[in-house]
């Protein structure tokens, strides 16, 4: 055979990591010098026979979250780092971050971040992006900020059809000021501010955000997905890839709605927060996508996927 | 051989993982990290049934699991 084949890098230096792996309990039988260069290679990606198939995104900065045990936020970050890095946007990425838990974000992911007023994330954006077209511009709200004081700016916003994408994480209160009331509360559902479960004839029904911004005009893209369970997350970090596909072709306004827990708030163990999850939010906020256009970026060029071409309108 | 690897003080002791591991060998140890939670674990007789499938590091919300997956091994001529 001709081809020299490449050969698996042995770790020289494990003698130098044999004290972290020491520091580490080792519940793995395996042998503290592959343990070690499983360590060092985390670079490279594969070490003697082994490959390493999940690790942190570069985006995302190695540093613990302030969030609660079991909370999803740790999950939305990792899927918006991971897809910044998989679609070559992290040098170029200005995001605009909001109040709530989130609004630690620019401590968690690497991207240059404005921190908006209570709402004002898409309005933000929307100056961000207007001055920087060239850059990615996303928004990474909760449902108290973007559902209840932010809903003209994002009505507004996606109907301008504005180039940027708006992350929205629903966890159905308000979670950071103690687990208030939100525009999502579900019916039922016992808050600090409605300790007898949210009445609908006293205030009203829960907003399904995914289902309004879909109706808007400069909406290219907009679905709902959940981190509940694996597939769910898998599911939602296609959704959010299309979102994010909206604004670098061109196309318009990009949402992604995210179902998740806050099991602090809900007074729920995480396990049984997801649960919750499956079993009461998902029925009342349907996953899946609510709208989706293509066109190449030009003015009237959106049409949605299988009707005629030639038409200049938006589809349905 | 897949295993994963636990970054035990990024751990909060959610257990989610636990409940999306299709070979159920993830569980909760009696180690107390730095910040007080009950750590996630595989036990050292169970790793080898590790898939490597990275459901458990899909869920984790705190990037404390890490998953490494054998090769294929190919057939040398």
């Amino acid at each position: 055979m001709a081809k020299a084949k490449t050969a698996p890098k042995a770790a020289p230096a494990a003698t130098a990591a044999a004290k972290k792996t020491a520091a580490r309990k080792a519940a793995a039988p395996k042998t503290a010098a592959q343990k070690a260069a499983g360590q060092k290679a985390a670079g490279q990606k594969t070490a003697g026979d082994e490959e390493l198939v999940f690790t942190r995104p570069d985006s995302l900065v190695d540093r613990a979250t302030h969030y609660c045990p079991g909370c999803h936020h740790g999950i939305a970050h990792r899927m918006v780092a991971e897809l910044l890095d998989e679609m070559d946007l992290a040098g170029r990425t200005v995001a605009a971050s909001s109040i709530g838990c989130s609004v630690f974000l620019y401590n968690y992911i690497k991207a240059d971040t404005v921190e908006s007023p209570h709402g004002r994330a898409p309005a933000v954006a929307t100056g961000i992006k207007r001055a920087r077209p060239d850059k990615f511009v996303f928004t990474y709200q909760g449902d108290g900020d973007l559902a209840s004081i932010g809903m003209a700016e994002i009505m507004h916003a996606a109907n301008r059809g504005e180039r940027i994408t708006v992350v929205f994480v629903n966890n159905t209160v308000y979670g950071m000021t103690g687990g208030q009331m939100a525009p999502t509360t579900l019916i039922g559902q016992k808050t600090t501010t409605c300790p007898g479960g949210r009445c609908k004839d006293n205030e009203g029904s829960p907003i399904r955000m995914a289902e309004i911004i879909s109706q808007l005009g400069g909406t290219a893209f907009c679905a709902r997905g959940s981190l509940d369970s694996v597939k769910n997350i898998r599911q939602a970090k296609k959704y959010m890839r299309q979102a994010f596909e909206a604004q670098t072709k061109g196309l318009g306004f990009g949402f992604v709605e995210l179902l998740s827990g806050c099991p602090t708030n809900w007074r729920l163990s995480p396990v049984a927060a997801n649960k919750r999850i499956t079993d009461e939010m998902i029925p009342y906020f349907p996953l899946g996508v609510y709208k989706e256009l293509e066109g190449d970026g030009t003015c009237g060029s959106l049409i949605a996927p299988g009707t005629a071409s030639g038409g200049a309108g938006e589809g349905k | 051989m897949s295993r994963i690897l636990v970054t035990e003080e990024r751990c909060k002791g959610c257990l989610l993982c636990t409940t999306v591991c299709p070979v159920s060998i993830i569980r909760q140890s009696e180690r107390i990290n730095q910040q007080g939670y009950k750590v996630a674990e595989v036990g050292a007789d169970d790793m080898g049934k590790c898939t490597g499938c990275t459901s458990c590091a899909t869920i984790c919300p705190d990037m404390a699991i890490e998953v490494w997956r054998s090769k294929k091994q190919k057939k040398v001529a």
